[in-house]
């Protein structure tokens, strides 16, 4: 009952929170400098959440081979790889670590 | 309803969108494994990624309440993790916002990777249009049947770790948001945001510090003149 109750109101929350955004956005005219900050906020909060989640698991030091495959995954995007060979060099290399015994 | 999704698919962007299906999936799986884990029925867990569609804050509820950390206590937790989905909706909103169906239907589909996609696209509305849809279609369906496998089968093949599939989220992220940083400016609050967010996640609920990584954009206001110098140059 209690996961019943939790399930409609994380849903609903969500769904106000993803619609707020969007409403706001599409309520007001915007300059195209502030069309470039809301996009560069964006870009910030990804990265942000890409940097956490690639660096934390649970709030501690997720080892290196976490990272270091997100590391060799960014330089072959840097360099105009596929995202496809980003994204396989990337699992490879944090796979092939933690085959030598490097967390 | 469905020919319609189907018309807006992009080939270009499903060929790019294989590379999360595999990363997505094993997360899938393994929330339909905890949560058969935890004693909750296929079809709450089904439920949950279905109505809700935000694999954070699935496992953070999911977490809580299992754990007999209350509804309150679940929920807010579940939904803090979601207000990232906020700056989202204000970058990208426009994209779906065109029939009323599509508004309903594209702010439920408003993901860390739809936006992502949606924002690599750069000033292309047509394409920034096709990525949202499709990647948003692709990953619907992928995030729910991944669920419902893994509520049955999941201890077999549940962990994340397994072939370094957890790298592929976060780097897929990283790649799409490159394009943006050649903008020195932007570049700069990425840094100086992600920054923030890594020194504050020590203390700080989950999903605040990826909030907080908006401070980085005072440098967007500081010598906004020397910002176009370098866009023109």
């Amino acid at each position: 009952m209690t996961m019943l109750a939790a399930i409609l109101a994380l849903a609903a929350g969500t769904y106000l929170i993803r619609l707020s955004g969007a409403v706001l956005r599409n309520r007001i005219t915007l300059t195209p400098r502030a069309e470039a900050v809301l996009k560069a906020g964006a870009v910030v909060v990804l990265l942000a959440l890409a940097a956490t989640s690639t660096l934390l698991v649970e709030g501690a030091w997720a080892g290196w081979a976490l990272p270091a495959g997100v590391l060799v995954g960014t330089a072959l995007a840097w360099r105009k790889a596929p995202l496809a060979v980003v994204v396989i060099a990337a699992a490879a290399t944090t796979a092939l670590l933690r085959l030598a015994g490097i967390a | 309803m469905p020919h319609r999704i189907l018309d807006r698919l992009d080939r270009g962007v499903l060929r790019d969108s294989a590379a999360l299906i595999a990363g997505l999936f094993i997360v899938g799986v393994s929330f339909g494994a905890v949560a058969t884990a935890e004693g909750v029925p296929w079809w709450q867990a089904s439920a949950m990624s279905l109505f809700v569609f935000a694999g954070a804050s699935q496992f953070a509820t999911l977490g809580i309440l299992a754990g007999g950390g209350g509804l309150l206590a679940g929920v807010a937790a579940g939904l803090i993790l979601n207000l990232r989905h906020v700056p989202y909706g204000l970058a990208v909103g426009d994209v779906y916002w065109t029939s009323l169906r599509a508004k309903l239907i594209g702010t439920h589909l408003l993901v860390d990777h739809t936006a992502a996609f949606a924002l690599a696209a750069g000033a292309d509305r047509g394409k920034a249009r096709r990525a949202f849809w499709t990647v948003g279609a692709v990953l619907f369906v992928m995030w729910n049947a991944a669920t419902v496998i893994g509520a049955f089968a999941g201890r077999l093949i549940a962990d994340p770790k397994a072939f370094g599939l957890d790298a592929t989220l976060p780097v897929i992220l990283v790649a799409l948001v490159l394009p943006s940083m050649k903008d020195r400016r932007t570049l700069l609050a990425g840094l100086l945001g992600t920054a923030v967010a890594l020194g504050t996640s020590a203390f700080l609920p989950a999903g605040i510090p990826v909030l907080l990584a908006l401070v980085g954009l005072v440098v967007m206001w500081k010598g906004a003149g020397t910002g176009d110098r370098a866009a023109a140059a």
